[in-house]
């Protein structure tokens, strides 16, 4: 790490170019490339756990790692976010319980993440989340009853992919990750200034695909944010029993990566942290691994009994650092949330709210025959022979349906 | 960790403390047939493997505390020990890779795979050296590896969760493939597979996890435990019904809409008998044979894509043996040749006892 002699005979041209961009952006920073690597000590956090801005010193920084404060207008647009965000978590369990979903997995009490992940992205920026992100999905502007269609049960996806810039919500683990990766590498080759944040669970980053797309991602210099949200739960696996590491973020450094923690439950820690990622990785400094420390205070999904594997006192304990609690002391003690704007907020969460529960309560009759259609571009024959055989069932269904009522 | 029975100072449970201890809450309970799920089956049969053999571990993705996402391991951590039954890292490949390693060195590892789609990442291991080792090692490596997955559809799941994986695996030349479809056979066929020195993908439908059977697991233990004939399963299909207009040959899931279906027929007038398969690897080719030649009839049943699967190559084999006996094609009633589809559509996908009388109305019957 660091200068490299360009004489060294076994140096590649590869491996000057890359220790000469890592050398280059740490000292852009005026630290060393070992400093620019690693997390900084704990977590960033701005916000103390009660709502108090804390002093810089405490914030977490250490030199090349300060985070300026988001302006005010812009943590007020995230805190509408974020509330809208906890609405829609609550509002598709409700309908889950009341049977018009088939499941959900719940971010409740991680929405801090969600909203970021979202709102750090201009508008030529890709996403890719998981099963976990569907309130980041609806942040970053997709139809929120196109994004239940997966949970629902009608189709696999609701939205188009290519049209909003978000990856499908992927279910197999860290497969999207190395699809984030082909996404800024495909913009790369083409010269388009495009940021891909990638998002993962703490559990999932021990699968190979997670070190497989970190390692590309860095190999290829790309403009990706790894964005894990480590909830300290995989199902019911803690996360001691997922990895030994100091921290999540530090697993960059094997890739030749930077990587930095964040208060998950601190909105404005999130925004400054992955805000100052995705520049840096649109200035060419990428990739970085951003690891949010938070809480999955809800069971895995609706299937899922948390009793058998946690005790209560700790989600007691997480209860008290509810990212929107935080987030609504800070901002009514700056004067910037007053009971106008509060009640507008609520107002577009119960809208989003009942935009929920008016596109799932309504009856959609899926189309069987959609079955046959987009298996491939073109039908193949045997396709539209099996097709056919359907249609011709169920037409023989409604005939004797008709015949039985007569 | 805790460990009801005796344990030794390295807290490891000997296996003839542990036996001894069972027998004694066996005679204890009162021995009487009762109903039984198929999970409480599978979860006996992995209690009485890890009592039989201190080689037997068991791991994989939430089975420790949480005893599986379909409970198929509960209690076992509490009761054997968390060196016999753990969670690992999330890494399917990790999972089966370290199996393939454990069982170079003398353990007989049970893997379960959380859900059939997730397995995919473990394919590497599986296919390229699970299967191969004891090929490619003259016999010197043996795999004694079983690697459960959850399969198949019928729970309203989504996607990734209901893939009828079968057909990928019988087409590894070097790993065996079980899939049982009764409760009993849950029991033996699990006992069985751990037993076996080859490595057994045991495929268990999730749709019969909460189905239950009379049963005295008790008698099944003893049964297997003396080394009754009569319990072993491994390429021995049964005839689940008895029949004699046609033949329906099924495995899994699959049998109990076959049955339902011969039971529907049966009103009807047609006599149809049902094959079950219990194994797919290896496959009981006379049972099979027998039965359709008697009949001159088949169809076969099963859940996964029709194309290149478990079902062309059952057509293919009595085709081969019953062609001079036969009085119709063989048919096949399959999920069609598409995704698994959401949870809205799968009753279209799924073989139904409608789609299967249809197909034995296809049957080429005399006026
Ligand atoms: C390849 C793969 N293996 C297993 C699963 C089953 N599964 C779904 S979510 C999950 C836990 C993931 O935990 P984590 O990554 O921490 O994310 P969280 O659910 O807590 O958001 C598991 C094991 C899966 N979806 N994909």
């Amino acid at each position: 790490m660091g200068t490299e002699q360009p004489g060294a005979a076994a140096a590649s041209a590869g491996e000057v170019d890359r220790a000469a961009y890592l050398d280059e952006t740490a000292r852009k920073f005026g630290i060393s490339v070992e400093d620019y690597l690693l997390p900084t000590h704990g977590s960033i956090r701005i916000l103390d756990e009660t709502g108090r801005l804390r002093d810089v010193g405490e914030q977490g920084t250490a030199p090349g790692h300060e985070y300026p404060m988001p302006e005010a207008d812009e943590l007020l647009a995230a805190y509408e976010a974020l509330v809208v965000g906890r609405r829609v978590n609550d509002q598709n369990s409700a309908l889950v319980r009341q049977g018009r979903m088939a499941v959900y997995p719940s971010s409740h009490g991680q929405e801090a993440c969600q909203v970021a992940a979202a709102l750090c992205l201009g508008d030529n920026d890709w996403m890719f989340p998981t099963y976990r992100d569907s309130v980041a999905v609806m942040t970053k502007g997709i139809d929120p009853v196109e994004t239940m269609t997966l949970f629902r049960g009608d189709w696999h996806g609701g939205y188009d992919p290519a049209k909003y810039k978000v990856g499908i919500q992927s279910t197999p683990l860290t497969t999207q990750l190395l699809h984030a990766v082909g996404v800024a590498h495909a913009a790369k080759l083409r010269g388009e200034d495009t940021v891909v944040v990638a998002m993962c669970g703490d559990g999932a980053t021990s699968e190979g695909d997670f070190h497989e797309a970190l390692n590309f991602a860095a190999v290829f210099k790309l403009p990706v944010v790894f964005f894990v949200q480590n909830n300290q739960y995989a199902i019911s696996v803690p996360l001691a029993q997922q990895s030994v590491a100091p921290s999540l973020a530090h697993k960059a450094v094997g890739y030749g990566m930077a990587g930095e923690r964040v208060d998950g439950n601190d909105l404005i820690a999130l925004m400054a942290v992955m805000r100052r990622a995705v520049r840096l990785a649109r200035e060419g400094h990428g990739p970085l691994l951003v690891e949010a420390h938070t809480y999955r205070m809800q069971a895995h999904t609706n299937a899922d009994d948390a009793t058998r594997y946690r005790q209560d006192a700790e989600v007691q304990e997480w209860m008290a650092k509810d990212p929107v609690t935080r987030m609504r002391t800070y901002l009514q003690g700056e004067g910037v949330l007053d009971e106008a704007a509060e009640a507008r907020i609520a107002e577009a969460a119960e809208a989003m709210a009942s935009q929920l529960r008016d596109g799932l309560n309504a009856e959609v009759e899926p189309d069987p025959e959609d079955l046959f259609r987009y298996v491939f571009t073109e039908p193949t024959s045997q396709l539209a022979e099996q097709q056919a055989r359907l249609a011709d069932e169920l037409a023989r269904d409604a005939a004797t349906q008709t015949e039985a009522t007569r | 960790m805790t460990v009801t029975t005796s344990s030794d100072a390295n807290g490891n449970v000997s296996a003839a403390t542990a036996r001894a201890t069972e027998r004694a809450a066996e005679s204890a309970a009162a021995a009487a047939p009762q109903p039984v799920t198929f999970a409480k089956a599978l979860n006996t049969a992995l209690a009485d493997a890890l009592t039989a053999s201190d080689d037997v571990v068991l791991f994989g993705e939430d089975i420790g505390t949480l005893g599986g996402v379909f409970r198929i391991t509960d209690g076992l951590t509490a009761r054997f020990g968390e060196h016999r039954c753990f969670d690992t890292p999330l890494a399917e490949s990790g999972i089966a890779g370290m199996a393939a390693g454990m069982a170079m060195n003398g353990m007989r590892p049970v893997v379960e795979m959380q859900f059939d789609a997730f397995a995919y990442p473990a394919l590497e291991q599986i296919f390229s050296h699970i299967a191969k080792m004891h090929n490619r090692t003259r016999g010197a490596l043996k795999m004694p590896i079983v690697i459960r997955i959850p399969y198949a559809g019928g729970i309203g799941g989504v996607e990734h969760h209901c893939d009828s994986s079968e057909s990928y695996y019988a087409h590894t030349p070097g790993l065996k493939v079980y899939a049982p479809a009764t409760v009993a056979d849950a029991y033996r066929m699990l006992r069985e597979a751990i037993d076996s020195d080859d490595p057994v993908v045991f495929f268990e439908p999730k749709k019969l996890y909460w189905s239950k059977e009379t049963l005295d697991l008790d008698a099944l233990r003893q049964q297997y435990d003396d080394g009754a004939d009569a319990s072993r399963s491994e390429g021995r299909a049964v005839v689940a019904r008895q029949g004699t207009d046609a033949t329906l040959i099924a495995y899994g899931p699959s049998v109990s809409t076959a049955m339902a279906a011969a039971e529907a027929a049966a009103e009807e007038g047609r006599s149809l008998e049902v094959v079950d398969l219990r194994t797919i690897v290896p496959l009981d080719d006379q049972t099979i044979t027998e039965a359709v030649c008697k009949t001159g009839r088949a169809v076969v049943v099963a859940e996964t894509p029709g194309f290149a699967s478990v079902a062309s190559e059952l057509v293919a084999r009595i085709q081969e043996r019953c062609f001079h006996s036969l009085a119709a094609p063989v048919l096949r009633v399959t999920g069609f040749d598409v995704p698994f589809p959401a949870p809205k559509l799968e009753e279209y996908f799924l073989p139904s006892v409608d789609r299967i009388l249809d197909a034995v109305d296809d049957l080429q019957w005399e006026a």
